[in-house]
């Protein structure tokens, strides 16, 4: 493979692989705030 | 008994004898990091051990890097195993907060795009004659994190190690004297006043304990040959997160952090012998690191003005300078620009999110292209 071809490719995959798997993680967060919410706050006595 | 004396003070001339220009310069170079180090407070942690290593492997018959020499023993151990960075990841990800990037987690693009400067470096350093693997060495320095850089350029490129570290650490540390100028180059005085509301955003315990979970497991099987990297900074952050391993946790970020830095910074400055680091390409490798992190913010900052635009102004695109992984300097330098502008602005919280995003981008990106060269078997399986 010449130098051009492996540069490219890598940058490109590079790039949006690393786009791509962030932005997945951005949805993971999401979703996993949903499911465990935080506990809502004790009322407060008296 | 006479030639016994002349021949026993000989033995006391031998290094002086033996000491080349080269060796000069390195033992220079060694003393002017010290000096950073020490009187100028640039990465200390790194630099003092590095420069001292420096010094070391350059006295002349020292044999420090010889084969069964003292600082060759743990070079082998390792820095060639790949295992102190990997543990200095564990240390990282047990002081990390990641809630500012719970909090927000959009953010998180923004570290991504403070990675591209790793791949435009990497096709500027083919364009200017690198081979495929020293160019992927010399690029990873646009991580604009230490361990990761030692990581990658210890893998594909040992010989370059020593200059892509000192160049890793040295932007590291410059980013307070680097950002500014493109941030303001890149953005209109306007877009600098951006006001961003506070984000509050309560995170249930739970939540920061599945974090580290989800995104090893996902990461790590998107990139399988990233997960030493992934799971060691996730496994410590679990660490710090679920409160009943905290004597694991205070050693992750203290005692093994602690050791591991200081042999790790004199393994790397003992990688700086004269006759390998003396030459033209040192240069280049430390113009195309600062080429890297300067791409990594100019396209941060890039990419917070499109989010600004689809956000309808919501966004402040300085914030974008701190999807590197220099946290919490990028951080704190975003948030003092934004002061230049706005007394009344804090874009901190926002910019810590960002920064956050920046580390967890950092290693994602350097596992995405290790897993990529695996694919493209440049490396093997």
């Amino acid at each position: 493979m010449d130098n051009w071809t492996f540069g490219w490719t890598l940058a490109l995959i590079g790039m949006s692989g690393t786009m791509l798997v962030l932005w997945v993680l951005s949805l993971l967060i999401l979703l996993i705030r949903k499911v465990f919410p935080p506990a809502p706050a004790a009322p407060k006595k008296g | 008994m006479e030639s016994a004396l002349v021949s026993g003070l000989q033995g006391l001339f031998l290094g002086i004898v033996n000491l080349n220009p080269g060796q000069v310069v390195m033992i220079l170079v060694g003393s002017l990091l010290l000096y950073l180090g020490i009187r100028k407070g640039y990465e200390p942690l790194l630099l003092v051990p590095i420069g001292f290593g420096a010094i070391l492997v350059n006295i002349p018959l020292s044999e420090m890097m010889a084969e069964g020499g003292f600082i060759r023993f743990f070079y082998d151990t390792g820095v060639r195993t790949e295992i102190f960075p990997l543990l200095i990841f564990l240390g990282i990800g047990a002081m990390t907060d990641f809630q500012p990037l719970l909090e927000n987690p959009k953010i998180i693009l923004l570290g991504a795009a403070g990675q591209f400067g790793i791949f435009l470096t990497l096709l500027l350093a083919l364009a200017i004659g690198f081979d495929k693997l020293d160019a992927v060495a010399v690029s990873i320095i646009g991580a604009c994190d230490g361990p990761t850089a030692i990581y990658v350029s210890s893998k594909f490129a040992p010989h370059m190690l020593g200059a892509v570290s000192v160049a890793a650490y040295s932007y590291m540390s410059l980013v307070p004297l680097i950002q500014p100028p493109i941030m303001r180059a890149l953005t209109t005085e306007r877009e600098r006043m951006i006001v961003m509301g506070a984000v509050k955003q309560p995170i249930s315990q739970t939540t920061k304990i599945m974090f580290p979970i989800v995104v090893t497991i996902f990461a790590s099987i998107l990139a399988p040959k990233g997960a030493p990297l992934i799971g060691t900074v996730m496994f410590g952050n679990l660490m710090k997160e679920c409160g009943v391993v905290d004597r694991l946790k205070r050693a992750s970020e203290n005692e093994i952090a602690n050791i591991v830095t200081l042999l790790l910074g004199l393994c790397i400055g003992a990688t700086m012998e004269a006759d390998k680091f003396l030459r033209a390409q040192t240069l280049v490798v430390l113009a195309l690191g600062f080429i890297a992190i300067s791409l990594d913010t100019a396209v941060g900052i890039l990419f917070g003005k499109l989010m600004c635009l689809l956000t309808g102004g919501k966004i402040n695109p300085l914030i974008g300078a701190a999807g590197i992984s220099a946290f919490p300097m990028s951080a704190r330098v975003v948030q003092a620009e934004g002061q230049k502008y706005n007394k009344k602005n804090y874009l901190l919280m926002h910019a810590m999110s960002a920064n956050a995003g920046g580390q967890i981008g950092s290693v994602i990106a350097a596992a995405v292209m290790l897993s990529v060269l695996q694919g493209m078997g440049i490396v093997g399986q």
